[in-house]
């Protein structure tokens, strides 16, 4: 482990200060476009990541029984995943350019710090649309296992792509270096890495555990959703059980490289051995206080070192000028904590459940009525706690873009009218949002309508 | 040779390859919106198919491009940033409208494979007829057709138009920082010029290559007058652009018309033109893709070298730009180590999709 910069080097960056004074209100708009494009931009990228292996593994299901659901359910979510890939795929062109267009200062003195991993993203990408396109539009063009081979290497690439670009957040929150090679290998790399593409897995499972379970609640006869939620299911309960793991691991990395930023999660205000974990409540910043919070004692020290006396460094020990938005940083902390826990019990209980009925050579997957409404109930779940957490290392990282090297007001552009790309794309996004949403309920709706208007399992 | 030359040389081919590819992809678009006549929907159907598989691959030649110029060149990348953040916000804009409404368009077929051949009309839930899925004809997959096909019209302009202010001279950066306005530098005659050169460019591409990727000959038709059309619209706005030039980018047409290399180049890029023009009336097609691809490259590869060795007219030039050595060897290496893994997948990509389908092409053509 990198041991954490020491405070000139944090200083030496802070001194730049930009020649003209900061407009604020535009460095707001700014902030607000590129937070809005990222948020939906994250959303079609998770599911671009995992939805191709849940697509493969009906395929390949389809290929053990030769049940004709499963080939049904393959093509639902190759559909699925061309949309959102789709989507995904022009979002994430609109951030290349955002990058420059908004922080052209970052660019400008980082863009060969940060170039290499977005150069292997592109090959990722390359790899992810070409074969997506011999996927989709192959199938009976191709022999099988070519058309197979295709869906894994979507799924492989797609991984790659969220491997590479999250090289690029790890830099921004602790940049071990601005040569290229240290770039792509700060400190925090190895716990951002498996945090989000576990991340990616939960959200995706999870959303789809819940359209499922939703389908059977009002029809129980739609065996194919049944088949949908034994596959999504299992994917759902591991990664949520695994993620919890990978949080901690990453809690105790920031405990030691990146302190504010885990103080700020916690609203952590003064430096003290067996620091309390504050589990709710509103923090009051000027005493350290919390208003209705379960603390538990010492709590925190566990978290972070492992030991209940360990001192944590609090926010007291940094400028305040050099604080991220605390509040925000610690809601979104613990609504990502919260719906972690949440899916992290659920998948206990269900993982408990079968066993207990495969003990008793009963069907295993837990689907009776409540626990569907469970599933539909914790569903959004996954990508809630994605969001969240994403929010918590981009706001936590803030006032910095690249924490100690350059400030996020220093980085922004001088193009004057600043609110309106931010209205434009608010719009475009709103109108890409409901579109998606629409054509995706269409879509699942008549996924197994037998003699509906549209697709039927016996149309092949 | 530096590095900074062996990087423009990869950017210059990545724009190559987008132009060729995703810009007959913008091309198609244009031809969904001008679609006409009887066989309207016919052509709209022949122009998704031929998309359909490729268009997200061929975008990628475009982040290629930008991750090139802001890990190679970053100054570079900041101030085309900056100066040019109105056209490229609104080319970026049709980039995800076109990319997605096409999306939409071709997943709201009613469910149905995108390679299902049309089937009859069927009963609709309340009894109602129900058009076929691949006529691309109900009401939401129509205002996606548009949405689609406009947006393809639009980002090239914007796209060229960019092209054209880089060119122009009228870019001013002193000292990293852009010192000539948000607007003046592409809101002008000649990038504007330049803008609907790059939509005839992008519209020919389409044409001709549909006529080889149509099995239908009337339809082969209809594509082949398509693609004269836009042939002697590209011809037609490459002399106003470059009378215009002579006030709107000085320093390029002067690099155009009186280098050692000029004329003979600008003959060449001719010789492909006329071969184009003459092989799509004589309905020798795959001729006719050839020479319309290689007048392309050829234009790309003019514009680079009048260009050269500037990235932004006049102040900022490739070597001033350019990221450490180090940097932008590394940004090489990692070039070189992707291609063995793109090259072959790009080939299967096209091979699997673009087989030429009129096997018998100029006798079965009215």
């Amino acid at each position: 482990m990198v041991p954490p910069r020491t405070k000139r080097e944090c200083e030496a960056g802070s001194t730049q200060n930009p020649a003209v004074p900061i407009d604020w209100n535009g460095l707001a708009y700014a902030r607000a476009q590129m937070g809005i494009s990222l948020a939906f931009h994250i959303v079609f990228a998770a599911a671009g990541v995992a939805l191709p292996a849940l697509m493969v593994l009906a395929d390949v299901q389809h290929r053990r029984t030769r049940d004709p659901e499963y080939l049904q359910l393959s093509k639902q979510l190759a559909k699925g995943t061309s949309i959102l890939f789709a989507v995904g795929a022009v979002s994430g062109t609109v951030l290349s350019f955002e990058l420059g267009l908004l922080w052209p200062r970052f660019m400008g003195r980082f863009g060969e710090s940060i170039g290499l991993p977005f150069a292997l993203e592109g090959f990722a990408f390359f790899t992810e649309a070409i074969f997506l396109g011999i996927y989709l539009y192959g199938r009976g063009k191709v022999s099988p296992n070519l058309h197979l081979a295709s869906g894994v290497a979507v799924a492989v690439s797609g991984a790659a792509s969220a491997l590479f670009v999250t090289l690029v957040s790890a830099f921004m929150n602790g940049p071990g270096g601005t040569d290229p090679i240290a770039a792509m290998a700060s400190p925090s790399w190895p716990y951002q890495v498996v945090h989000v593409l576990l991340s990616c897995y939960q959200a995706t499972a999870w959303a789809m555990v819940a359209i499922s379970a939703f389908i059977l609640l009002r029809d129980p006869k739609r065996t194919l959703h049944r088949k949908a939620l034994a596959l999504a299911l299992p994917m759902a309960c591991l990664t949520a059980l695994v993620q919890p793991l990978s949080g901690d691991r990453s809690a105790k990395h920031l405990a030691v490289a990146q302190p504010l930023k885990l103080a700020a999660a916690e609203a952590h205000l003064h430096t003290a051995p067996r620091a309390p974990l504050h589990v709710g409540g509103v923090p009051d910043l000027d005493t350290g206080e919390f208003h209705g919070a379960i603390p538990i004692p010492g709590g925190l020290s566990f978290l972070a070192f492992g030991d209940f006396d360990a001192p944590v460094t609090g926010l007291d020990a940094f400028p305040r000028a050099d604080w991220p938005p605390v509040l925000r940083v610690r809601t979104a902390f613990q609504v990502m904590v919260g719906a972690g826990s949440a899916m992290a019990l659920a998948a206990l209980a269900v993982i408990v459940v079968a066993a207990r009925r495969a003990a008793r050579r009963r069907p295993r997957l837990p689907d009776g009525r409540r626990w569907l409404l469970a599933f539909v109930a914790l569903g959004p779940l996954g990508f809630v706690s994605l969001e969240a957490g994403w929010l918590v290392t981009e706001w936590g990282r803030q006032p910095w873009i690249v924490r100690g090297l350059m400030r996020t007001a220093e980085a922004v552009t001088d193009f004057p009218y600043k609110a309106a790309p931010f209205w434009l794309f608010t719009t475009v996004y709103v109108f890409l949002g409901v579109a998606v949403v629409y054509l995706l309920a269409r879509q699942i709706a008549r996924a197994d309508r037998p003699h509906g208007p549209t697709g039927s399992a016996h149309a092949d | 040779m530096p590095t900074d030359l062996w990087l423009a040389g990869a950017i210059g081919v990545a724009l190559c390859l987008y132009f060729l590819f995703g810009g007959a992809d913008f091309g198609g678009g244009v031809w969904d919106l001008l679609a006409r006549g009887p066989r309207a929907e016919a052509q709209r159907r022949a122009i998704a198919a031929a998309i359909g598989p490729v268009w997200e691959a061929n975008h990628v030649w475009l982040i290629l491009v930008i991750v090139m110029l802001f890990a190679g060149f970053p100054p570079a990348f900041a101030a085309i940033s900056v100066a040019l953040h109105v056209p490229l916000t609104l080319f970026i804009v049709g980039v995800v409208l076109r990319g997605s409404a096409f999306a939409f368009r071709s997943l709201d077929d009613q469910t149905r494979d995108p390679q299902r051949v049309p089937s009859p009309p069927r009963e609709g839930r309340a009894g109602e007829a129900v058009p076929s899925p691949r006529d691309l004809g109900d009401p939401g997959q129509r205002r996606f057709g548009r949405v689609f096909s406009m947006a393809s019209t639009i980002a090239p302009v914007l796209l060229g138009a960019v092209v054209g202010a880089l060119v122009s001279g009228d870019i001013r950066v002193q000292g990293g920082v852009v010192t000539s306005g948000f607007f003046a530098a592409w809101l002008a005659p000649f990038p504007l010029a330049v803008g609907l050169f790059a939509l005839a460019l992008c519209a020919l591409l389409a044409a001709t290559y549909l006529t080889v990727e149509t099995s239908d000959p009337t339809l082969r038709e209809d594509f082949r007058r398509r693609a004269l059309a836009a042939a002697v619209a590209v011809g037609v706005i490459a002399l106003v652009a470059f009378v215009l030039a002579g006030s709107g980018a000085p320093r390029v047409r002067a690099a155009l018309a009186a280098r050692r290399w000029s004329w003979p180049f600008h003959g060449l890029t001719g010789a492909a033109a006329v071969t184009a023009i003459a092989a799509l009336a004589t309905r020798r097609f795959r001729l006719a893709r050839v020479a319309v691809a290689a007048q392309t490259v050829l234009i790309l590869v003019g514009w680079a070298l009048a260009q050269y060795p500037y990235l932004v007219v006049p102040d900022v030039t490739l070597h001033a730009a350019a990221a450490s050595a180090r940097a932008q060897r590394l940004l090489l290496i990692a070039l070189a180590a992707g291609l063995p893994v793109l090259l072959p997948s790009l080939w299967l990509l096209f091979r699997v999709f673009k087989r030429a389908k009129n096997s018998a092409r100029a006798s079965t053509a009215p």
